[in-house]
């Protein structure tokens, strides 16, 4: 039947090719614009590390007195850690793998005549970094745990600066002048940068920003190298000392197996609360501490724009406008064949059946407005990614979006049917086939 | 036009009547609040600064040589740049200029009481009497460089330039005088500016801040005879707006000839419309697809209603016929489609406009979004009533055109 309903879909909508155009572009536009904003938001929502995000916790502390007004830069200051508290819980190895970070930012001096001084982006963190997130090594390998505490002048490079610097000769044990100090290569990473820079914090353009360079905290903090992410400070003026109590500017992540890890650990932060607060430099509860899952990270720093959000309701908006279009003209479309509805009714059709040829009828429509909103789509992207903003160059359609482009369009279309197909169903016979 | 025959022919056509109706009013209800926030971000997208935009260039230097000397560092950066030919003048600032984000700010105190009396109840920063404005620096040349208008008072003089101590003059927007002593003359006040006292020396008739914190404190702008003691700053070029990529060139070129060791990036090398398209980057970007979905919403609404009245017409071509034959003129017809459509399309303005107030009500809520005017209603309206004419047009001519003879053929 299936074959033969295609069929009489085909010869209806032939018989109106303007009416069936009108409808096929109605949707295909409110596909087009809806889907354009949902993959923008899938992109930018999109998980960072698939297949490792799951293990992937941040621990929450909250050194914070009670009284004052920390929030006056838009954020939570204590959304970054301590120092003292990021070795604590460094030292105390309750996770798997853990790892204290920071942006960095440093001038480089080229060797090479040819090369201007120019500044990068990096990372200062500890050893379990490389491991824990998985980063890819294309020479040598990251500094080890003797390196790490011992403060030692070393630093991993990213593909792209080692080629600056070195060109195609290998860069491993060659020292790089970053800043003041030298530094001895000892590895080299492929040009490895989650989307968004899950770790980074908010002063970055997590959509936009790679890091070049990692090297030691212990050394970063020795050294007293600039720091490019926020440093918050409360009580005494700590005046740079960035192993202060009182300044939070770490960011910390924790590797942990499973649900009963994780409940271990929050149960381990809520424990060293407490004892914080009982030696008197906690002031709030014990039980403000918590963790986060990565994708439950994100959630919470809120990346995507509130633009991003307006233009998917507006989006969504428009899609409900066109769908409301289509009703109407398919309610008039289908009840004009009552004549065709009610012999098919006599000579012994169900309603069911002329429910199920309408609402095939409907998904034609359908089928065809996805395809041209896959087009439209593909357009509205192309040119959300000539946009200067900082996530428009991953607006790229997958292929799970382009099924769900199809699927919502046949989904829209059906539902914009299903009340025809309904009232189609209904007409009685009897009445109209006297008027025949 | 009688209005009977109409309703009872539309209350056999109900469901169909109605979504065309409620299609209308969602694309009122949507058009309106669209036009509403396009109309608010182009207003942002214009807002003046204050200063003379269209000649400016500037260019951002950081110094790797820790022992230089700042402030020769900078005569010599000077000289050199505006021997540029073309460049009009030239000042160093330590980082910040309207709208280039690069803020720094604090609570301006009208006089030493209002100061201590924040200090006591410690809400210094929370606005109140000591409203939170940004500070502006720079070499001499400045308010002539930027091309500020000074409406009061006077620039400041050679000897009032400092660089190791805290200057004793400002010069404050009018915008910010107005705020600190309302009614009164704010030339000659001393205000307190991070606990250092100021006298008001001369006030410009507006400068915006380098970030916009919100509405209505945009233009709070301090500007202090500080020099800039970093050798980190940016220059600000002024010559003819024709000229200004030339003259940007020119002056990377200059100052690497000064100091080959500093590093000047390509990202901070820039027109001032450069800065202020940068800051505005995203309203624009939400203008083009604002207007984009708006229009594209229309279209979608006058197809409906072509194909819709298309439909009908086809579907009461013997009624037509009809009513043609006993002695309907083709003007009655077309009238009678038009009326039809005006009805329609008046329903759904009016259920459109409750859906507008509903839905500015929730983006107020949720998107932090000004409440709508209601003047957008009637204009949504009007905009929507002329849609629905242009696109019934086309059916009504046609139905017009129906011969009175159709009615003696059965069916």
């Amino acid at each position: 039947m299936f074959g033969y309903y295609l069929d009489l879909a085909w010869r209806s909508l032939k018989r109106t090719p303007i009416l069936t155009g009108l409808m096929v572009l109605a949707i295909g536009l409110g596909i087009g614009a809806s889907m354009t904003m949902l993959t923008v938001l899938h992109v930018m929502t999109d998980d960072p590390m698939p297949g490792r995000s799951a293990q992937l916790y941040v621990p929450h502390l909250n050194p914070l007195p009670l009284k004052g007004n920390f929030f006056a830069n838009g954020y939570d200051p204590s959304d970054h850690l301590t120092w003292p508290d990021a070795m604590a819980l460094l030292k105390a190895h309750r996770a798997r793998r853990q790892a204290a970070l920071a942006a960095g930012y440093l001038l480089v001096r080229p060797a090479a005549a040819d090369l201007r001084t120019f500044y990068v982006s990096g990372r200062y963190t500890t050893v379990d970094f490389f491991a824990m997130f998985g980063v890819p090594f294309e020479h040598g390998s990251s500094w080890n745990e003797a390196e790490d505490s011992a403060n030692a002048h070393v630093v991993v490079l990213a593909d792209s600066l080692a080629r600056k610097l070195f060109g195609d000769t290998d860069a491993i044990g060659k020292m790089v002048r970053l800043g003041e100090n030298d530094f001895r290569v000892v590895g080299i990473t492929t040009d490895w940068h989650p989307s968004p820079l899950f770790y980074a914090d908010e002063r970055a353009k997590r959509y936009a920003d790679r890091d070049l360079f990692f090297l030691p905290l212990s050394t970063a903090v020795d050294l007293n190298l600039n720091t490019d992410g926020s440093v918050d400070s409360w009580g005494k003026m700590p005046n740079g000392d960035m192993r202060s109590a009182t300044t939070a500017w770490l960011q910390f992540w924790v590797q942990l197996d499973g649900p009963t890890q994780a409940a271990a650990y929050k149960r381990f932060l809520i424990d060293y609360s407490a004892e914080q607060k009982s030696l008197g430099r906690f002031q709030r509860p014990a039980t403000d501490a918590t963790l986060y899952s990565l994708m439950g990270w994100l959630a919470h720093e809120n990346l995507v724009p509130g633009d991003v959000r307006l233009q998917m309701w507006l989006a969504l908006g428009f899609l409900l406008v066109c769908m409301v279009n289509v009703l109407a003209l398919l309610l008039a479309k289908f009840l004009r064949r009552s004549g065709e509805i009610s012999v098919r009714r006599a000579l012994g059709a169900r309603r069911r059946d002329i429910f199920v040829q309408f609402g095939i009828e409907s998904a034609v429509i359908g089928v065809a407005g996805g395809v041209l909103g896959v087009l439209i789509s593909e357009l509205g992207l192309w040119s959300v990614r000539h946009r200067p903003d900082d996530y428009a160059h991953i607006a790229r359609m997958d292929a799970s979006m382009l099924l769900t482009t199809l699927a919502l369009a046949v989904f829209a279309s059906t539902m914009a049917g299903l009340l025809p197909a309904w009232r189609a169903c209904r007409v009685v016979p009897a009445l109209q086939l006297k008027t025949l | 036009m009688q209005l009977r025959p109409i309703l009872s022919t539309l209350r056999h056509h109900k469901l169909t009547a109605m979504l065309l109706t409620l299609q209308v009013a969602l694309t009122c209800a949507i058009v309106c609040n669209v036009a509403f926030m396009i109309a608010n971000r182009i207003a942002d997208v214009l807002m003046p600064t204050g200063i003379a935009e269209s000649g400016l260039s500037t260019i951002q230097s950081i110094g790797t040589d820790t022992k230089q000397n700042a402030q020769a560092l900078h005569e010599t950066d000077l000289a050199a740049l505006r021997a540029i030919p073309g460049v009009e003048s030239a000042v160093a600032v330590s980082s910040a200029l309207p709208l280039n984000r690069n803020d720094s700010f604090g609570p301006a105190c009208p006089s030493r009481q209002v100061f201590d009396q924040a200090m006591r109840t410690s809400s210094l920063f929370k606005g109140g009497d000591c409203p939170l404005s940004s500070f502006y620096d720079g070499t001499p040349g400045l308010l002539r460089t930027l091309g500020l208008q000074l409406v009061e008072g006077r620039d400041f003089l050679p000897g009032e330039y400092t660089a190791k101590n805290n200057p004793s003059v400002a010069i404050i927007s009018r915008e910010l005088a107005d705020k600190l002593y309302p009614g009164q003359d704010a030339l000659g006040k001393v205000m307190i500016l991070g606990g250092n006292a100021l006298q008001v020396v001369g006030v410009v008739a507006t400068l915006a801040r380098p970030e916009l914190h919100g509405m209505g404190d945009g233009y709070l702008s301090v500007i202090t005879p500080q020099l800039p003691d970093s050798t980190s700053e940016v220059y600000v070029l002024r010559g003819a707006p024709g000229d200004r990529e030339r003259i940007l060139k020119a002056a990377e070129a200059a100052l690497f000839k000064v100091d080959p060791t500093r590093v000047i990036d390509q990202d901070q090398v820039q027109t001032y419309s450069q800065i202020r398209d940068a800051y505005f980057q995203r309203d624009t970007t939400m203008v083009g697809l604002l207007v984009a979905s708006a229009l594209c919403l229309l279209f979608v609404t006058a197809l409906g209603i072509t194909g819709l009245a298309n439909f009908w017409v086809q579907q009461r071509t013997r009624s037509i016929g009809i009513r043609r034959a006993i002695g309907a003129t083709r003007g009655d017809i077309r009238r009678y489609f038009q009326a039809e459509n005006l009805l329609i399309v008046t329903m759904g303005i009016v259920l459109g406009a409750v859906l507008a107030v509903l839905l500015n009500l929730l983006l107020m809520m949720r998107y932090e979004l000004p409440r709508l005017p209601l003047w957008y209603l009637p204009l949504g309206g009007l905009v929507l009533w002329v849609l629905g004419q242009l696109s019934v047009l086309s059916p009504a001519l046609r139905a017009a055109r129906v011969p009175p003879v159709v009615a003696t053929r059965s069916v």
